[in-house]
């Protein structure tokens, strides 16, 4: 190659710089990657908890990828579910590792949202500007959370008949329109093939859609007013030289996409050692009872939801009035919704905040860890009174909130990001 | 060309149209929430169904099916509702607290008419169905029993107004469904209020 000549790769280049301004004269590609991620200014003292934002989405991912080529061999119909989901484990090609992968993709799911949303209440990102990212965060779990009860109705097994049977009749406890209310969304009078065909539907169409629809808007959210940290303090409030750019800001690209890579790996490799070693995690992930087809003359021993519903199972079982207990049960999510509002205190981070909310915190964790453990035990007097016991503790964590969050004592605030040069 | 807007002109057609659009989509919408009531063939297999009992001799019992359940219908002789009040320390729920009857069947025989018996025959241990061993005593169960339901999958015993006893896996009285006498001999079960 003599001089003058142009290289092959800078021929190339020129091409795909070429190509780039091309689409950029039509469709913002280039500008959406700024905003988003080369020029999104995220904190730069994000820590481990912050990996698990990322995870969700990834999640999400494989969850509809592996959702997808389900679909291509599954068959919605009382008669040939069960037996379409054996062909998929036994004679599809690799159809076990595809179900496998979408059966601890959804538990996966669950803990990378329940981390999340914890970070979320360490750190008080759902504070001022932030609830509407909260709302929509909290939005996605509800989603979520029909997405996942729809779903396991569809193996057609014991537990996915029976769990359906006992949510849907939960219903049916709504005075006056329960009954009607619970017809309606089964259907028919009894979980059957009408109900399968819808949760189907919704499973595989309409929640999808919702979900992707609004984790678009809860990044978008994000990115308007821009993501908290650890610290709870603002870094817009420190703008470096430039006037433009926050000193404790890096650009999410590289940096974070890196970062965020490490957490995936890491995650991969417990998600892969679950797939392939213990897909049903003891009974966990997989209920036992649900490798025996649905059978709507003849009851299971023990009827316990998955585990990611037993905290709100329990607090439905320790109420000892069918109607009373719904109401909490709904009550113990709903209330999420409002803690922008209940938290008055003036810092957001756990860091600055006192012994009272650091109290209230930890025992409402260990609240919502006992009640999901409580949930998939059967309700003896002991459980169901150690039931009650943290009950009230997860609803105090609540109501007290706007008390204890004014009166703890804080520490002042930094200026700038703890850590920081 | 005039620059004159007239504002309060253009806000009622503005808001005329938005009540059209909202009212327009409302009305679109109700089709599809229609759509996932129970169709017209749900309907029919979980319809109320008739039991003739006018040749039920008394002591003997007679089966229907509703919604996939079998339902029974026994006439109970004097004798039998007599024993009912007998034993009601051995039962788990004599007084049917449980809200397992409407409210019309929550009374010591657990029924419209007391020597009629009306009850879904499923077991509330794991839906088995029990057997009518109706007959005090008997080679199978023992002496001291006064006639009623046993369940041979896991034992469960029910008297004859199909109330649980203490010491059995199963934890409720059978459920007594819905249902009113259509004239002197003919029970619709599955409905309280309308008809067939």
């Amino acid at each position: 190659m003599g001089i003058g000549e142009v290289s092959g790769w800078d021929w190339l280049g020129a091409r795909l710089h070429g190509v780039r301004e091309w689409i950029d004269a039509r469709f913002p590609m280039s500008k959406l990657f700024r905003e988003h991620a080369s020029e999104y200014y995220a904190p730069k003292n994000f820590n481990f908890w912050y990996y698990f934002g990322a995870l969700a989405l990834v999640v999400l991912i494989v969850q509809i990828v592996s959702g997808i080529f389900l679909t291509m061999n599954y068959k919605p119909s009382a008669e040939e579910a069960f037996a379409s989901v054996e062909y998929i484990m036994r004679d599809v090609e690799w159809g076990w590792l595809i179900r496998y992968i979408h059966s601890t993709g959804a538990s996966a799911f669950f803990v990378v949202i329940y981390l999340h949303m914890f970070r979320g209440l360490l750190y008080g990102s759902y504070r001022k500007p932030r609830e509407l990212i909260w709302i929509f965060g909290m939005l996605i779990y509800l989603s979520l959370m029909a997405e996942a009860f729809f779903g396991y109705l569809l193996p057609w097994g014991q537990m996915s008949y029976w769990g359906a049977t006992v949510i849907v009749s939960l219903f049916g406890a709504i005075p006056v329109i329960g009954e009607g209310l619970a017809e309606w969304i089964r259907g028919d009078f009894y979980i059957s093939d009408i109900t399968l065909n819808r949760f189907f539907a919704l499973h595989v169409v309409a929640l999808p859609l919702a979900l992707v629809f609004l984790v678009v808007a809860h990044i978008m959210a994000l990115h308007e007013v821009g993501s908290n940290n650890p610290d709870g303090i603002e870094i817009k409030d420190q703008k470096g030289d430039d006037g433009i750019h926050p000193i404790d800001g890096i650009p999410f690209h590289p940096y974070y996409t890196v970062k965020d890579l490490v957490g995936f790996i890491v995650f991969a490799i417990i998600f892969s050692a679950i797939v392939f070693f213990a897909p049903d995690m003891g009974g966990y992930f997989i209920e036992h009872a649900n490798f025996e087809p649905a059978d709507p003359l003849r009851t299971p021993e023990h009827i316990a939801p998955v585990w990611y519903f037993t905290p709100f199972y329990a607090i439905l079982r320790a109420v000892p009035d069918k109607t009373f207990g719904v109401i909490l049960m709904g009550l113990a999510v709903f209330l999420l919704f409002f803690l922008p509002w209940l938290d008055r205190s003036p810092v957001r981070s756990i860091r600055y905040k006192g012994w009272m909310t650091k109290l209230a915190l930890g025992s409402f964790a260990v609240s919502f860890v006992a009640l999901g453990y409580l949930g998939m035990q059967p309700a003896t007097t002991v459980y169901t009174n150690l039931s009650r016991l943290f009950t009230v503790i997860y609803f105090l964590f609540f109501a007290a909130m706007p008390f204890y969050s004014r009166w703890d004592n804080t520490r002042p605030l930094p200026d700038r990001v703890r850590g920081h040069d | 060309m005039s620059d004159d807007v007239d504002a309060s002109r253009r806000h009622f057609l503005t808001v005329a149209t938005t009540v059209t659009g909202v009212a327009g989509a409302a009305l679109a919408a109700a089709p599809f929430l229609f759509s996932l009531k129970p169709s017209a063939r749900a309907e029919a297999l979980g319809a109320p169904v008739e039991l003739d009992v006018s040749k039920l001799d008394p002591g003997a019992m007679i089966k229907a099916e509703w919604r996939g359940k079998p339902v029974w219908a026994l006439r109970r002789t004097p004798a039998m509702l007599d024993q009912l009040v007998a034993h009601d320390a051995e039962l788990r729920d004599p007084a049917s607290e449980q809200e397992q009857q409407p409210p019309y069947a929550q009374n010591e025989y657990r029924s419209i008419r007391p020597e009629i018996l009306v009850v879904v025959g499923t077991c509330t241990h794991l839906g088995c169905s029990p057997l009518p061993r109706l007959q005090p005593n008997g080679e199978e169960m023992g002496a001291g029993w006064p006639g009623g339901f046993y369940c041979p999958c896991h034992g469960s015993k029910f008297d004859l107004a199909g109330r649980v006893y203490k010491g059995v896996p199963a934890p409720l009285n059978l459920l007594v469904p819905p249902y009113r006498f259509l004239g002197e001999s003919v029970i619709l079960v599955g409905s309280d209020t309308g008809s067939a």
